[in-house]
């Protein structure tokens, strides 16, 4: 249990100490450390619970409750006297409402419900710690060259970092909080913190643009919080209870726990910024790439989804399933047709990571094993590749001084070695023997076998979308131009360090996931879905997938750009002027070839896709909550 | 034996001209003639042609143009000049912006003559090309000594080209 | 296990050699509908082999290796359908060898070539729905996504994926590259821009291209086969038989329209998918 505490406890230490201490070589060396003793003592809980089932604490403490109690308080001011400040009054009532009752709750009601373990860890747990812990703490160290471009490209402002490492090493603790939390009162005092770190985040470059969307981000996620504190409540009331585990116990029990199931999921999916409330996420792109990554990949949606797993055993074929997974399914298909309409990579990843959290935010509602199976791949494979991704954009962005994909043209003749990290990436995100794709196959076959043909037909269609937006920026960065100049002698050595390890995790994760599979997701998923049959999974065809790994790997090796054919050059109907670049026009005048992609406005239009998913979404999650009120009055 | 002849693909170019050619060109297309009888086909595209049929007269504007599609074939390749305007300028030869045949550009393997050439015509003479080309992928593979020095300067023009 | 390696092998071999003659039977019976003669049936072998001997050209150095790995894994893919692999498998492996022509493609940095790729790729957009809930639609008749185990099934599955059968003999329009939705390369060079995904490949190369069509064409029918099979002879010749007839019918489509634009291939490619492929889906969950 040391290392448990130690995980929350030592990240909140280095964030104070990074708040205080300002000098540049300071934090250099802080950042450093603390990030290498994260990633080591998160894998060392790892190696310590892996043979674990689930174990309990049964650690208690007063003072730790009134000591969240009190901070809690100190946030809902906080929020307020923002809330004021920017006139922003939705969020001012939210926090007004929602804190107080909680309050009143704990003092009241919730002091007389006996709570056994506050604190458990299994292997579910241990995968987050282990995505949290590496992946996040490497977003830490790559943010310390980022800022300081950052802060150089706006000279003459406040230097802030020291509030924003602040806050990077304060969302990990909570993070890590989140993920072995069983008492409710505390995974929401924790889920809190992340709403408040990500709101700041958001808001870093204090904007107008970025005020607004830290706001909204603020809201959407205040009212997931409300769903939240709504969910203790009713449990607290009526179930005598204020443990999750206490509360899927019931669930499997056959008790009915659907209303603070749906609550609950209603919060995780605010968190995990799905329709009708993903506006949040694509509002988070004004802030520093770091802070992008970190929201994307390792922490904050990925609290969302964690939950939403957490639940699956009581969702399935009834309310709240049935709204979490149509929600998923919902998100997982608008979202990827919004992708096709966008030029700007990161709106691209961002609208990326929306739909692959709908598919996630589906598995888990649909609540089987095998869904459940497939969830938590996704989000292990998304967690690399996605933090690789919004990465390898930021130094992109640096170096060519644009995030827009219509100027990676050529990228891999400018900078060959983050195009190829791209390239693996972008592959991982959905082609065949790598990891998405092998979690979607299994999603695919879990809603086949659940008997929701609706969402077989939505992930047809999203796979289609899917492979049309990834492979068209993989075309656009693969495309050979001549006169190229090479520049990615600027990028930073601890960029390359960083996203040389994400790269390797990329690929090791997909070639381990048979390992990852029968080492950690079926023993879980045994435990959670007991006397279900665990062999059954895809293992002859995991075996193909692997040895095609293999030649995928190999065939570039062996053959890459090794040719000794005559290169010539392409043909612009006999009037190339030699270039490949410019062809002689009708005035015999030189003139530059322009190629752009394809978007497809009229038809995947950002804001269209937007509408009809939030609408759908909406009138899902209204119809689901007022069929239950209807059931409870 | 070479599978050039058998499976001719051709690339057509018009020049300066009135289009009759060009138009007897694509007559050989039509069921009448059928020239797919022969495997021929019409590709847009030099790259992947073994026959260039030009019609009509070269001038100032189409010059790089007729040069380029040419270097752009793959060997084996011949050229086919249709119609007497692709032979030798043929009624424009006197215009101020007219250099002449085809052969003031490239070399040029069969002449058809014509005003306009018949379909019959230029189908004897794509096929007398065959026989050119045929020559020509004989000749490809015994010449190593020749080909090795062009070998080298494209390699070194490819890297001339990188370090650009 | 014996019959499975005896079934790759055959397809290894025969498959282009199958593809290569219905390809020439393809070409003569175009021509006779047009009422030319057309070339002779071993024709699309003369063009390949001619290919093979052409000078060695690229217009950079990665192109080859892309078109070299598409060739690999459509051989792979069909390779899995004929070991009765997992129609799943199957579908993405086929996925994975056309991303890879559609960077070859795109590397050349040529806009004929790049159109041809972007076009490759709505064609996929198009027809993936319709190909996945094929797949679907077999899981759900027969209980297995294999295709081993769909032909031992033992029931001729065409009566109760009636639906899901047409869908696909409507994309298999677009996955043979015929009229009207001949999009990203066609064979008729006067409906094309220049040689659309094609352009930049020449020789050897464009010679992969073929060979892997010829490939492709052949598991593609496969699926048609699998409609009929009910483990009688009967259902294999009546297979064979409609496979043909298939074939027949894209070639005849193929010369009775001229080229859509690309918006009508989307739309009705997912309308199809949605009203014949889903509505048959969502009656099988309740038949079964």
């Amino acid at each position: 249990m040391g290392t448990i505490f130690f995980l929350i406890v030592f990240p909140l230490v280095v964030a104070v100490a990074l708040l205080v201490l300002k000098t540049d070589a300071i934090r250099d060396m802080l950042v450093r450390v603390a990030a290498i003793v994260i990633g080591a003592a998160s894998i060392y809980l790892a190696v310590q619970y892996y043979g674990t089932g689930g174990e309990m604490f049964d650690f208690h403490s007063e003072t730790l409750n009134y000591l969240f109690m009190v901070i809690e308080a100190l946030l809902a001011v906080v929020v307020i006297v923002l809330g004021i400040k920017y006139k922003k009054y939705l969020a001012l009532v939210l926090a007004a409402i929602q804190t107080p009752i909680l309050i009143w709750f704990e003092l009241t009601i919730g002091h007389h419900v006996n709570v056994v373990n506050n604190i458990y860890i299994d292997r579910l747990s241990i995968v987050m710690v282990l995505i949290i812990g590496i992946i996040g703490s490497l977003i830490c160290v790559y943010a310390l060259p980022y800022m300081k471009d950052f802060q150089h490209h706006h000279h003459g402002e406040k230097d802030r970092r020291p509030w924003f490492f602040f806050l990077l090493f304060l969302f990990l603790s909570a993070m890590f909080g989140i993920v072995v939390s069983n008492n409710l009162v505390w995974l929401h005092f924790f889920w809190e913190i992340t709403t408040l770190c990500s709101f700041f985040l958001i808001g870093f470059t204090k904007t107008k643009e970025a005020i607004d969307n830290s706001f909204r981000a603020l809201i959407f996620n205040l009212m997931g919080g409300f769903g939240f504190v709504l969910a203790i409540l009713v449990l607290g009331t009526y179930y005598n209870t204020l443990e999750l585990s206490t509360m899927i116990l019931y669930g499997t029990m056959g008790y009915s726990v659907v209303l603070p199931a749906a609550l609950l999921a209603f919060a995780g999916i605010t968190k995990a910024a799905q329709m009708p409330f993903s506006s949040w996420l694509l509002g988070a792109m004004v802030a520093p790439t770091p802070t992008s990554a970190l929201l994307h990949s390792s922490t904050m949606v990925k609290a969302g989804v964690f939950l939403i797993i957490k639940l699956s055993p009581v969702l399935g074929w009834n309310m709240a399933g049935i709204m979490t997974m149509m929600v998923g399914g919902i998100t997982f298909l608008f979202a990827s047709f919004a992708a096709i309409s966008q030029s700007n990579a990161k709106r691209v990843l961002a609208y990326s990571t929306v739909a692959n959290l709908g598919l996630i935010v589906a598995c888990a509602g649909i609540g089987t094993y095998a869904a459940v199976w497939a969830a938590v791949m996704l989000v292990i494979f998304h967690a690399i590749t996605k933090s690789l991704l919004f990465l390898c954009v930021g130094t992109a962005e640096h170096n060519i001084g644009s995030r827009d994909i219509e100027d990676m043209d050529g990228l891999f003749g400018r900078m060959p070695r983050l195009a190829t990290f791209m390239i693996v990436g972008i592959s991982g995100m959905f082609l065949a023997p790598l990891g998405m794709l092998v979690s979607k196959w299994a999603a695919m076959t879990a809603f086949i076998d659940s008997g929701n043909i609706l969402l077989v037909a939505i992930i047809c269609f999203g796979s289609a979308a899917t492979a049309f937006y990834w492979t068209k920026w993989l075309g656009k960065m693969t495309a050979i131009m001549a006169r190229r100049e090479n520049i990615q002698d600027h990028v930073h050595k601890e960029e390359w360090v960083v996203l040389g390890t994400l790269t390797g995790m990329t690929i090791i994760a997909i070639m381990a996931f048979p390992i990852i599979s029968s080492g950690i997701l079926v023993p879980y998923l045994v435990n959670v879905f007991a006397g279900v049959d665990a062999a059954s999974l895809l293992s002859g065809n995991m075996f193909i997938m692997t040895a095609m790994l293999a030649l995928v790997i190999l065939l570039p090796i062996l053959f890459f750009g090794k040719t000794n054919k005559k290169i010539v050059p392409i043909y612009l109907s006999g009037a190339n002027v030699g270039d490949d670049l410019r062809f002689t026009d009708s005035f015999q005048q030189p003139k530059e070839v322009s190629l752009k992609n394809w978007y497809m406005e009229d038809y995947f239009g950002e804001v269209k896709m937007s509408r009809y998913g939030n609408i759908a979404s909406a009138v899902v999650i209204i119809a689901v909550m007022a069929m239950m009120l209807g059931g409870v009055l | 034996m070479s599978y050039v002849t058998k499976s001719p693909w051709v690339i057509h170019y018009d020049g300066s001209s009135c289009n009759g050619c060009d138009i007897e060109v694509l007559a050989c297309l039509t069921p009448m003639y059928d020239v797919e009888r022969f495997g021929i086909i019409n590709t847009g595209n030099p790259k992947h042609a073994d026959v260039f049929l030009v019609t009509g007269a070269i001038n100032e504007q189409n010059k790089g143009v007729v040069q380029q599609i040419y270097d752009q074939m793959p060997e084996p390749k011949v050229v086919v000049a249709v119609g007497i305007c692709a032979t030798s300028g043929g009624i424009f030869k006197e215009c101020y912006n007219i250099l002449g045949g085809t052969d003031t550009v490239i070399p040029v393997d069969v002449y058809v003559p014509g005003c306009a050439a018949r379909p019959e015509a230029i189908i004897d003479g794509v096929v007398k090309g065959l026989s050119v080309l045929a020559e020509k992928k004989a000749a490809m593979g015994k010449k190593p000594v020749e080909t090795a020095p062009a070998a080298e300067a494209a390699a070194t023009e490819t890297e001339m080209k990188e370090e650009a | 296990m014996t019959t499975m390696i005896l079934w790759v092998i055959a397809y290894l071999i025969f498959a282009p050699l199958v593809g290569g003659i219905l390809a020439g039977l393809d070409r003569i019976v175009s021509a006779r509908m047009q009422g030319r003669v057309g070339p002779p049936i071993l024709q699309p072998f003369y063009d390949v082999l001619k290919l093979m001997e052409k000078e060695a050209l690229t217009v950079n150095k990665v192109q080859d290796f892309y078109v070299m790995c598409f060739l690999i894994f459509i051989i792979i893919t069909g390779g899995f359908f004929f070991a009765g692999g997992d129609l799943l498998l199957v579908i993405f492996s086929l996925t994975l060898a056309s991303v890879f022509l559609i960077v070859a493609a795109f590397s050349s940095n040529s806009p004929y070539a790049q159109i041809g790729a972007e076009r490759e790729l709505l064609q996929i957009m198009a027809y993936e729905p319709m190909v996945l809930m094929t797949a679907v639609g077999f899981y759900m008749f027969t209980g297995s996504f294999r295709v081993s185990d769909i032909l031992t099934f033992g029931q001729m599955p065409l009566l109760y994926l009636i639906g899901i059968f047409f869908g696909y003999l409507f994309i298999l329009t677009i996955k043979f590259r015929k009229s009207p939705f001949d999009l990203s390369m066609s064979h008729h060079a006067h409906q094309e821009l220049v040689k659309g995904l094609t352009t930049e490949f020449s020789g050897k190369t464009l010679a992969m291209i073929e060979v892997a069509h010829w490939y492709e064409n052949i598991f593609l029918l496969g699926f048609v086969f699998l409609f009929f099979v009910n483990g009688t002879p009967l259902g294999i010749a009546l297979g064979v038989v409609v496979c043909l007839v298939a074939y027949f019918l894209e070639v005849l489509i193929d010369n009775s329209y001229a080229r859509m634009k690309w918006q009508f291939t989307l739309k009705s490619s997912w309308v199809i998918a949605i009203t014949a492929g889903f509505i048959n889906l969502v009656v099988l969950r309740f038949m079964f």
